[in-house]
């Protein structure tokens, strides 16, 4: 007979505590109707606030120490814990960016931002992912709730378009994946973690249905993270998808599915570095190139973002083609400063409304600098930032990830990354030109929100003071990611 | 050959029979509706089968989910939907080529899969092991055993998976709709005599 007791529970209990909330929050919408959504949505916000604390304590007390609960299916360590923080920081942000639009729009409904928990406890049970079968049901949780998402303002074309490509291709990205954890199983006998990482440790050599097993994993993995060459359908769900949508979609599940990549690839297949490299240098150069030069003619902001998207996941997967604790440390210090860029720089986009009307175009922040100069300022720190131009954080983000790649002696790799992120430079450059020395198009809809002048200052400050204290991000960075490599 | 094994072939070619006879009459049937009753039998003689392998949680799944859901959603469907069966079969013989050549790839993977499968020997110690051995405990128990202890995370987490599917139907397709006119039992209950009786008195030849 076996007995659990409590304290076999504690090591989930953020995600427990946010499932938990996410279920009452549901009892209050369905009782109080589509006039609660505002109070919904804080709500949300603090029951994440509670969680990031939830988290953020044990690993302040102890130290990033790893544990292993729910028989083996369920890991919390300082790595999980670092991404979770993302996760849970870039969850809140959106539903805070989320609000106003949603009313503006007619799709404020307490449903959405229910869904947005149920979304991160998925994307947290992806973090912690110990096992085959956690991975999965992490993944999928995660998953329909995005889909639904993709498609909540059911009323036009563009979004219920967004919500069923979104479902279908993220339906066969899911058997993909399915498939290859099936090939696992089936050739390794297990679908443990660490069961797997310890055979491969004590020479185990990958057969060749064990190898394509992997390779369809990362096929499925890459898919979420929208890497090339699956990366098809971001550019149409990102411009189909309310834009608030679009926010989240290009921050928390980006940054939960590529902790999971490096997860399962470091962790299980640790010892299969040589062969897994190779694909993954193909997808990071692949995504760099095409990130870089498909965004240069496009006209909309938000496939320009979903553009950029697939160009950051592919520098910063780089450092996980280093497979070494200076590469996890680079992605992670990645992620964190491409979630501020990338909030800031949404958060400009919802404000992208004349007469009420939303403008999507890129020729409208025409101008800019004149009318609305604060917002201006604001967009031009996060292009530069993103264009990778110093002392800015986003030329950090890239220096940690390129540094690794020298590390690993893959010098090829980070010779293409400079040559596309100078490629990227013109089209990021280009919207501060027209904000700059365009002639004005006219000016958006004021006020724009306190809540969305608090983020853009607070992310704006983030990217431009990242210089003077980067200890604070990196060095966390840095203890979680040799963590994961010694233990 | 003694009885016990003599009724156990019976059963298992009249089981066998019954379902790839049905299975026939699932693309034979000219009625849709019989097509769906066919399958429900295939249904049946197929968790007859598993039964037979001493499989009885698969054999109440089976008759549990497919028959008791799946087909019968089948069945709500073929019946709601009006569509022309007899126009879309016509031609339907034409694929037969195709259909049996995937049918044989099919049947020669299955064989590989059987003949040739070998787990890679470095990975052969850490090979899962039914838990406890299948002569101890019949499978439900087992199942139900480890279910609820050994993945319990996977099962809950499942469980918000289904709560996000219910959500997510729900927000996506309901719909307001305007001059419903809902039953409001508080106000039926409410009601009091004086507001639906009125006494008036009738004088002869006048009327009310």
């Amino acid at each position: 007979m076996i007995h659990f007791a409590l304290s076999d529970f504690l090591p989930a209990l953020p995600e427990m505590f946010l499932a938990a909330a996410a279920l009452a929050l549901l009892i209050l919408g369905v009782c109080q109707g589509d006039r609660s959504a505002r109070e919904i949505a804080w709500l949300s916000v603090l029951a994440l606030v509670v969680t990031f604390a939830l988290v953020a304590a044990p690993l302040h007390a102890h130290g990033p120490e790893r544990q292993i609960s729910f028989y083996g299916m369920f890991v919390t360590d300082g790595f999980g814990a670092f991404s979770k923080m993302l996760v849970l920081a870039g969850s809140a942000l959106s539903l805070i960016v989320a609000m106003r639009y949603n009313e503006q729009e007619g799709i404020a409904r307490p449903e959405y931002p229910v869904l947005v928990l149920l979304a991160t406890v998925g994307m947290m049970a992806m973090v912690s992912a110990n096992d085959l079968i956690s991975l999965y049901v992490g993944l999928e949780l995660q998953s329909l709730a995005l889909y639904v998402l993709a498609a909540f303002q059911r009323d036009t074309l563009r979004s219920t378009e967004a919500g069923l490509k979104y479902f279908v291709l993220g339906a066969l990205a899911s058997g993909m994946l399915l498939y290859g954890a099936s090939m696992v199983y089936g050739f390794a006998g297990t679908t443990a973690f660490d069961t797997l990482a310890r055979d491969f440790a004590d020479g185990g050599t990958a057969s060749i249905g064990l190898v394509i097993g992997i390779v369809l994993i990362a096929v499925g993995l890459a898919f979420k993270v929208s890497a090339v060459p699956f990366h098809m359908w971001t550019p149409d769900v990102y411009e189909g998808a309310p834009t608030p949508v679009t926010a989240f979609f290009s921050v928390a599940p980006k940054i939960a599915a590529m902790s999971l990549f490096i997860r399962v690839m470091v962790g299980p297949f640790g010892g299969l570095l040589v062969e897994w490299r190779q694909v993954i240098w193909f997808i990071a150069v692949a995504s760099m190139l095409l990130g870089a030069f498909a965004a240069l003619n496009q006209t909309n902001i938000k496939r320009l973002m979903a553009y950029s998207s697939i160009g950051h996941v592919g520098y910063a997967l780089i450092g996980l083609a280093a497979g070494s604790a200076i590469g996890v440390r680079g992605i992670l210090v990645y992620l964190a400063i491409y979630l501020f860029m990338n909030i800031g720089t949404f958060t400009v986009i919802l404000c992208m409304r004349r007469d009420g009307k939303l403008v999507e175009n890129i020729d409208e922040l025409a101008g800019l600098s004149r009318t609305q100069p604060g917002m201006a300022l604001a967009l031009a720190i996060f292009m530069f930032s993103m264009a990778g131009i110093p002392p800015l954080a986003g030329f950090f983000a890239k220096l940690y990830v390129f540094l690794a790649a020298i590390d690993a002696g893959l010098y090829g790799l980070a010779v293409i990354g400079v040559l596309a992120s100078v490629v990227g430079a013109f089209y990021y450059l280009r919207i501060v030109k027209l904000m700059y020395f365009d002639e004005p198009k006219g000016a958006f809809d004021k006020p724009i929100g306190r809540e969305m002048q608090a983020v853009l200052v607070l992310t704006a400050l983030v990217i431009l003071f990242f210089f003077a204290w980067p200890g604070l991000l990196v060095d966390g960075a840095d203890a979680v990611a040799s963590a994961l490599f010694s233990g | 050959m003694d009885v016990g094994t003599v009724i156990h072939a019976i059963c298992f070619y009249a089981f066998a029979g019954v379902a790839v006879a049905s299975g026939v009459m699932v693309i034979a049937a000219r009625n849709p509706v019989h097509s769906v009753l066919f399958l429900i039998l295939a249904f049946f003689n197929a968790a007859g089968l598993f039964v037979l392998l001493g499989a009885e949680f698969l054999a109440m799944i089976l008759v549990i989910v497919y028959v008791g859901a799946v087909a019968v959603l089948f069945l709500f469907v073929v019946m709601m939907l009006d569509i022309n069966f007899t126009a879309l079969r016509q031609g339907a013989l034409q694929y037969l080529p195709i259909g049996a050549l995937i049918g044989l790839i099919l049947l020669v993977e299955l064989v590989l899969v059987f003949g040739a499968w070998t787990m890679a020997p470095d990975f052969a110690a850490s090979a899962v092991a039914p838990t406890p051995p299948i002569a101890q405990v019949t499978n439900t128990a087992a199942l139900g055993a480890l279910l609820y202890t050994r993945y319990i995370y996977a099962f809950q987490v499942s469980g918000l998976i289904l709560l996000v599917a219910m959500i997510g139907a729900i927000v996506l397709t309901l719909r307001g709709r305007e001059g419903v006119r809902r039953q409001k039992i508080s106000t039926q209950v409410s009601r009091a005599r004086a507001d639906a009786v009125e006494v008036v008195k009738v004088r002869p030849r006048q009327g009310v």
